[in-house]
């Protein structure tokens, strides 16, 4: 047993060792201390929280604890880097679910009910509101999960009059929330478990109408949720830890979501609302040109034959798992001594910085990854580009042409190169459903296969030479 | 003070020591120019031309060496011109005073005060004053002109709608002044450019370039203190020769400029290389002139071998150019001796000391060593940096200005929410409130890069909502409250260890 000021103290330095833990990640070499920071503050909270003289049932304590480690244990371990943003997912809507059963749990506490006047109603609100989001992030993190994993349809589903039944669901909640306030003892019970299930329906439509492009900004928004729906539990608990705690990882997924946006040039709440990944092609300009394409062979002399590549993967590169091909190329082209470069656009993927993850997995250094920024003064004089599994990311829609649904979006500009290889399965547009005049540029030409067996060839053909 | 140009007597020195606008500038020096008459002929400058410009034509060469104090020339005298020149004379000219004795030791005896152009040292000084350097430059340029006219083909790929036409691959030997005008040409027309050098030093420079740098496996630099090659050891040599011949099989265009000055050219592609190479290729041989890098470069001519390899052992001077680049820097080398008004030999003056070779009756070769550092400073850094700071500071302001927007927001919401709240509940809003803020801060330093391990990690720390079930276990296994609580902490544990695992598996694949 330890007294309440010195579990008050463990649950400070827990939130500071959070903070150094998020810090960390400034940077490749400081984020495995940050990883280690994350884990102690971890390990404190839990154990100075067993400690205390609140806590009974040790006995189950034990056996949950001892499950999920060997749940998440093999997850952990088995999960591919390529079906990250899925894993991610799912452990959103595990926050998520925890944060309503303890908001039951806690309405259910009968400490609960000693409380008087406003206090009451305080906490009844902040244990309403926890449900709320709990039961949000639970049900749109499922779904997130089942687009990522290609078990529901990517595409956008939106009927007409969402907007109108998403007002509704809202308004109801909130005259339920008012007869749970005013309910005596646990007779509001019935109130917040309809709550519940409204939120949970909620959370999927909201996520349902986001179409598979968006994804990257769903699962960081997700992430927002789950640590507000932590913080919420510490308010209910008036556990400073928790609120610490689920603000910092809220405002980490809010600023992750920002970056999305920006890098989509849309407003966050036209990516909640809007529906986006299912606009139609009303491009204003006629794309001219012809597509032509190239074999495995001429790309090999192609990459023979220049000074400076660069490749900007996609989301077609972690479907292939072409990474480690790819890292081959580049082995032998560093080789050769040519210079070799990534260009990174911020939405690439499905998950924010994915493709980072993906190269790291196949050991490409990780400085020779360029951003967006980065890249772009350089590609006027690249030699090659090889634009592999992506397509919105590098349409000049977006700066030529401003019918486009995706004009103003910050692309990666390899067009301006001299050369632009683009590998895809076939002709069909991206996510965001748009043609893409890239295609029929005079220096582009495309590359018809599978992203990984384009690479093993190409690199088949270098080798022969 | 007359300085005279008298007409080259070489025929195949097509260059001038004066062109009509060194002219203007010699005479802007305070020198008055006599030319002989008919002195720019083959490099294109006519005598009006020169008369426009303030020269005085002189219809002799005779007449002008009586009349002249400060001789400019081009190929070093002839004997014949030795004898014509006064004593007392200054000269300007090219010399090779290692290869040429005898010259020097008649210059001496004449009591001319002979000035190699050639033994003007290497320093940055000196820059302006070097004609190796400048005719180096003409000689790289125009030996890739060469090459291409010969070669017959495009130098640049193409893909065009009848069909791909490949790069041509051109192999530069030597990267020294005439190398790297050459890389720079060959680039520019769109060849595949690689060259090689024994000095390791130039490696950055072929690379600034936008060529290859070739390089043997053995480890030995050719750089010396005066800047130029040395000799290089039997095992370096044999491997720098198998390297030859398997590029002589690849590349269709080789140029070589590799020199040791007053020596005979070294010999860097055999009979064997020539043979290795494709029919239609083309060996330039700027080394012609002391000797030839090829062997079977033959000196002022350009013929096919028997593989169908034309050997250039010529390269056209670009004469106009050619003298209007060296006038200059005769004209710059006239100006630091003083101009005409102040005209003196300075023996403390590093350039004139080395370049000098006969003084007043004295032979003065070989000069003392002098080493020069060859490292150039790169000027583009301190703008760079500037820009960059530039850049960084608007970013700060950006920022400062969007968390002040915060402050106020985060502020008044604190105030509205204090009328109606309770003081412990306002407590711990103070605590999420700083949170957020605290987070904000931190979050936005992450790094692009690790925004999946941020994901991950931050969905293991949100596992710390297990700490609310273990608040609300109970001890009674059928209460509601521990079924919900049990459920809660088990979900909780799986985010915290499979969040935490996974992040720490991520970055341990991050590697520079």
């Amino acid at each position: 047993m330890i007294s309440t000021g010195i579990q008050t103290a463990a649950y400070l330095l827990a939130s500071i060792l959070f903070i150094l833990s998020l810090g960390g990640l400034s940077s490749q070499q400081s984020a495995k201390r940050g990883v280690i920071y994350g884990i102690v503050g971890m390990a404190i909270a839990i154990l100075s929280t067993l400690l205390g003289k609140e806590v009974e049932g040790h006995i189950y304590i034990i056996v949950a604890l001892a499950v999920a480690s060997v749940i998440g244990i093999t997850v952990a371990r088995k999960v591919e880097m390529t079906s990250m943003p899925q894993l991610v997912a799912i452990l959103h809507s595990f926050v998520g679910l925890a944060a309503v059963l303890v908001g039951f749990g806690s309405y259910l506490d009968p400490q609960t009910h000693e409380l008087m006047g406003s206090e009451r109603n305080i906490h009844l609100v902040e244990v309403y509101i926890g449900v709320f989001i709990g039961a949000v992030t639970f049900t749109g993190s499922i779904i997130a999960w089942g687009k990522l994993e290609g078990k529901i349809m990517s595409k956008a589903l939106i009927y007409k009059g969402r907007h109108a039944v998403n007002i509704l669901i809202m308004l109801v909640t909130i005259v339920l929330g008012v007869r749970f306030g005013m309910a005596d003892g646990t007779n509001g019970l019935i109130d917040l478990s309809i709550m519940t299930v409204l939120a949970a329906f909620l959370g999927v439509m909201l996520v349902m109408a986001i179409g598979g492009a968006d994804m990257p900004v769903v699962v960081s928004m997700l992430n927002s949720y789950s640590g507000w729906a932590a913080a919420a539990a510490g308010f209910m608990l008036s556990n400073d830890l928790l609120i610490v705690t689920g603000a910092l990882v809220g405002s980490s997924g809010a600023i992750l979501s920002i970056i999305m946006c920006e890098a989509m040039n849309r407003s966050f709440f036209s990516v909640i609302f809007g529906g986006f990944g299912n606009t139609s092609s009303s491009s204003s300009a006629k794309i001219e040109g012809e597509v032509t394409s190239i074999s495995h062979l001429e790309m090999a002399e192609l990459i023979q034959e220049s000074q400076s590549v660069v490749i900007v993967p996609g989301y077609g590169m972690a479907v292939a798992k072409a990474q480690y091909p790819i890292n081959e190329l580049v082995e032998y082209l560093k080789g050769k001594g040519k210079t070799v470069h990534f260009g990174i656009h911020p939405v690439a993927g499905r998950l924010p910085g994915h493709m980072n993850v993906l190269l790291a997995e196949a050991n490409v250094p990780y400085d020779i990854v360029l951003e967006m920024d980065e890249i772009n003064p350089d590609l006027p004089e690249t030699d090659v580009v090889m634009v592999i599994g992506a397509n919105d990311i590098v349409n000049p829609a977006a700066i030529e042409d401003t019918g486009s649904p995706i004009y103003g979006m910050p692309v990666i500009e390899v067009w301006k190169a001299k050369k632009v290889i683009v590998m895809k399965r076939s002709m069909a547009a991206g996510y965001a459903g748009i043609e893409n005049p890239l295609f029929y540029k005079d220096n582009a030409d495309m590359l018809y296969g599978d992203a990984k067996e384009s690479v093993v060839s190409i690199l088949h053909h270098l080798n022969n030479k | 003070m007359i300085v005279g140009i008298p007409k080259e007597l070489l025929p195949d020195e097509l260059r001038v020591a004066a062109t009509p606008t060194t002219v203007k500038r010699l005479l802007k020096q305070g020198f008055d120019v006599c030319i002989e008459t008919n002195a720019g002929e083959r490099s294109g400058f006519s005598d009006k031309s020169f008369q426009e410009a303030g020269a005085r034509m002189v219809s002799s060469a005779k007449e002008l060496y009586q009349l002249t104090d400060i001789v400019l020339k081009v190929q070093a005298p002839t004997s014949g011109e030795v004898d014509l020149i006064k004593g007392g004379t200054i000269t300007l000219s090219y010399l090779w005073p290692a290869q040429n004795p005898e010259l020097l030791k008649k210059l001496a005896d004449r009591k001319i005060n002979a000035i190699a152009m050639d033994a003007i040292p290497r320093i940055s000084r000196a820059q302006k004053m070097d004609v190796l350097s400048s005719m180096a430059n003409i000689a790289g340029y125009r030996a890739v002109i060469e090459a291409a006219n010969h070669y017959g083909k495009f130098l640049n790929g193409q893909i065009t709608a009848a069909g791909k036409v490949e790069p041509a691959k051109v192999l530069v030997i030597g990267a020294g002044v005439a190398g790297l005008a050459a890389i720079g040409a060959a680039r520019s027309l769109g060849a595949i450019v690689r060259a090689f050098d024994t000095r390791k030093e130039v490696a950055e420079q072929i690379s600034s370039m936008g060529a290859q740098f070739l390089t043997v496996e053995i480890e030995e630099d050719g750089a010396t203190a005066s800047g130029y090659s040395k000799v290089m050891s039997q095992a370096f040599i044999d491997a720098e020769m198998e390297l030859f011949r398997k590029q002589a099989q690849e590349v269709d265009i080789i140029i070589t400029t590799a020199q040791i000055p007053g020596r005979e050219a070294p010999k860097l592609l055999f009979d064997y290389h020539v043979a290795a190479m494709k029919p239609g290729s083309v060996i330039v041989d700027l080394a012609a002139s002391s000797g030839g890098n090829c062997t079977l470069t033959k000196p002022n001519e350009i013929y096919t071998t028997s593989n169908g390899v034309t050997v250039v052992g010529k390269v056209s001077q670009l004469p106009a150019q050619a003298s209007q680049l060296y006038g200059n820097n005769l004209c710059h080398l006239l100006d630091d001796m003083g101009q005409a008004k102040n005209f003196k030999i300075d023996w403390n003056d590093d350039v004139v000391k080395r370049a000098m070779v006969t003084h007043n009756g004295v032979v003065n070769w070989p000069p003392e060593p002098l080493p020069v550092s060859s490292a150039k400073p790169k000027t583009d850094t301190a703008t760079e940096m500037l820009a960059q700071k530039n850049l960084k500071e608007q970013k700060a302001k950006k920022k400062a200005r969007s968390s002040a927007i915060g402050l106020v927001v985060v502020a008044l919401l604190l105030l509205g929410l204090g009328q109606v709240a309770p003081s412990d509940f306002m407590g711990h809003f103070t605590v999420f409130v700083l949170a957020v803020f605290v987070g904000w801060q931190v979050i936005w330093n992450v790094t692009h890069a690790l925004h999946t391990p941020l994901m991950s990690v931050t969905n293991a720390i949100s596992g710390i909502i297990i700490i609310g079930g273990l608040l609300q276990m109970q001890v009674e296994l059928s209460s509601p409250m521990t079924i919900l609580a049990f459920v809660a902490v088990l979900v909780a544990s799986i985010n915290i260890v499979g969040g935490f695992l996974v992040t720490h598996r991520m970055l341990k694949m991050f590697r520079k």
